[in-house]
């Protein structure tokens, strides 16, 4: 199907009128990120990346759990439901569409997890194919690319600067074509050739060999400290990420009560693994990274059968050290184990 | 006139230093990164401009650092006045460090002693550090500040409704990442007031009451001590102009205790000085 913009129009206008919320890359000064809007306008379609992912949207840096008092030794406790109105997350990239596995597999592993669940059940992801990239880009090494569908419900690939193809890929995506009649045209006369030519991303790394060679490397102290070097253990790079999922329950309490909360945690913090006993199974940064790179690209992919990484390259543009997560690992790669 | 290249090559041939703290070239032009040069031919990749950031004298108290041996440090003029403040803090001691310092047209001077640089930072103008432009690409890519207000003068300017309005809308962005803490040179705690938790002091959340008190903790525990490099805002993903908190601080620090830390080897800290001869009575 085709998209034009007064197309767009109609649907954010549509999608607005019925109560649904809409997440999109906006710009503020030089800076892109995703924001509630309501009209096409606010959008910033010509940015590479967004600073921070989309995936607040599933999984809020605070997630207040349930609410309770105390009086005497009576403790009463009332849950606390996600706010999981319909949302159309519009204008993510590719590399961002895929996250979503990422995050399925963490949040549904044994049990469905009660807040991002319903949350991913009434999200319906539209993404635009990037016609550029950047030096932080590295999709295509981690499975992903600039055009790649997996995770979208509509992928849109940009034809003119007012036109797109739509692909629209799943149920989700058909409710949202339909729940704004006109909005979306059959495609006639236009067809993929006239899309506008994808972005190049070229291969930083093989991913085949980097898993191969990852579980030799776990006692390369000397190969991780001078990974880490410059690290400065702050959580920049994980809070950035699409796929990092760590979190730290802290209870806010009161006199006579309190709240319970959900918050991103890191595994560059010194605390992150510090036990009630006092005992830290990590206490060099250098161990803290390595725990980021392996459970990345050998735990998560052991465990849940999906990698922790889609190449967005976010960590390394936020990084103010620049520790580039491409370039770390395309060294491991082709490092002798 | 010998390069900075040239110096850092030599202290490493003659022993006299076992690693350069410095920047080389990063992930694309106009980017850097802080570099750890251990051997004279792996010199070449040092970038002479120390306007960079984040400041460097942060990894001196790395262990991993120390655990290399004598360390030299490319600095600029903020790097010579985060060294005075971490040797009034006691946390670098007198010819621990040997410092290459490059003046605003790029000259470099070797620096041995402590005593060296409270001389050198004697001649530093007034305003040296506040001034001093990062050139092109510092810290992180995305690092930018938001549109508004760019200077304390203008914050300050704000009619106190519009005022909050834009510190609220500004720590909205904020993520709890640290970044701030990790970049800074005199965030030094090995726990951080925020990581005590048991009971947790400062709450952790990254809502509108948790950002609000770790921004104003961290500035406050920075008042009369910050050197106002600007490592932290550089630092934040998210673009907070959160070194604007403690340029306001650092100014009232200056105005009502003459505090000017990092300009001399002095101990006058304004915010833990006692004097008898106090014109306030409340300490008595």
């Amino acid at each position: 199907m085709i998209l034009s913009s007064a197309g767009l129009a109609t649907l954010f206008e549509r999608l607005t009128a019925a109560g649904h919320r809409i997440v999109a890359p906006t710009r503020d000064g030089d800076r892109v990120d995703f924001a509630e809007v309501t009209s096409p306008q606010a959008v910033a379609f010509d940015a590479v990346q967004t600073v921070r992912s989309a995936k607040a949207v599933l999984f809020p840096p605070v997630e207040p759990m349930l609410r309770y008092r105390t009086a005497g030794h009576d403790v009463q406790d009332e849950a606390i439901a996600p706010d999981a109105r319909p949302t159309m997350l519009f204008g993510a990239r590719p590399c961002d569409a895929r996250s979503i596995a990422t995050l399925k597999a963490v949040f549904t592993w044994d049990s469905p997890d009660p807040y991002v669940e319903p949350r991913l059940a009434a999200t319906t992801i539209v993404t635009i194919a990037c016609t550029k990239a950047d030096a932080y880009c590295f999709c295509t090494s981690v499975g992903g690319g600039p055009a790649d569908p997996q995770g979208s419900d509509i992928l849109l690939t940009p034809i003119a600067d007012d036109r797109w193809a739509a692909d629209v890929r799943t149920d989700k995506g058909r409710a949202l074509v339909a729940a704004a009649p006109g909005a979306f045209e059959p495609a006639g006369g236009h067809g993929a050739a006239a899309a506008r030519p994808i972005a190049d991303v070229p291969a930083r790394f093989g991913l085949a060999a980097l898993q191969q060679r990852l579980p030799g490397l776990f006692e390369q102290d000397a190969l991780w400290i001078e990974q880490s070097l410059r690290c400065l253990g702050c959580g920049a790079c994980a809070f950035v990420c699409p796929t990092c999922t760590c979190f730290d329950i802290q209870d806010e309490r009161g006199r006579d009560g309190g709240v319970r909360l959900r918050c991103w945690d890191s595994c560059g913090f010194g605390q992150f693994t510090l036990h009630a006993s006092g005992h830290n199974p990590r206490t060099r940064q250098s161990e803290r990274w390595r725990q980021r790179v392996l459970h990345k690209f050998a735990y998560q992919p052991e465990r849940l059968g999906v990698l922790g990484c889609v190449g967005c390259g976010r960590c390394s543009r936020s990084c103010p050290v620049d520790m580039n997560l491409a370039e770390h690992v395309q060294m491991l790669a082709e490092a002798t184990a | 006139m010998s390069t900075l290249v040239d110096r850092a090559r030599a202290l490493l041939e003659a022993g006299t230093v076992q690693v350069v703290i410095g920047f080389g070239a990063g992930s694309e032009p106009g980017r850097v990164r802080p570099v750890f040069v251990r051997k004279a031919e792996a010199c070449d990749s040092l970038v002479a401009d120390a306007r960079h950031r984040p400041n460097l004298c942060t990894y001196l108290l790395k262990p991993e650092i120390r655990a290399m041996g004598r360390p030299a440090i490319v600095v600029g003029a903020a790097g010579l006045r985060t060294l005075l403040q971490l040797a009034v803090e006691n946390q670098i001691t007198d010819g621990a460090v040997h410092v290459l310092y490059l003046d605003a047209d790029g000259a470099v001077c070797e620096l041995p002693t402590l005593a060296a640089i409270e001389e050198r930072a004697a001649m530093l103008p007034p305003d040296a550090v506040v001034s001093a432009p990062a050139p092109g690409a510092t810290g992180a890519a995305t690092s930018a500040a938001s549109a508004g207000p760019v200077g304390i003068e203008q914050v300050d300017a704000l009619p106190l409704d519009e005022r909050w309005a834009f510190w609220q809308n500004e720590l909205s962005r904020c993520i709890r990442c640290y970044a701030c803490r990790a970049a800074c040179p005199l965030c030094y705690c090995s726990r951080c007031i925020v990581d005590v938790n048991q009971p947790q002091w400062i709450p952790v959340a990254a809502d509108a009451f948790g950002t609000l008190e770790w921004n104003v903790v961290r500035a406050m525990h920075l008042a009369g001590r910050c050197v106002e490099c600007g490592s932290c805002a550089d630092a934040c993903p998210v673009g907070i102009r959160i070194d604007l908190l403690n340029r306001v601080l650092a100014s009232e620090a200056r105005s009502h205790f003459g505090a000017e830390p990092g300009r001399s080897l002095r101990r006058e800290y304004a915010l833990s000085t006692f004097r008898p001869d106090d014109t306030a009575d409340f300490i008595r």
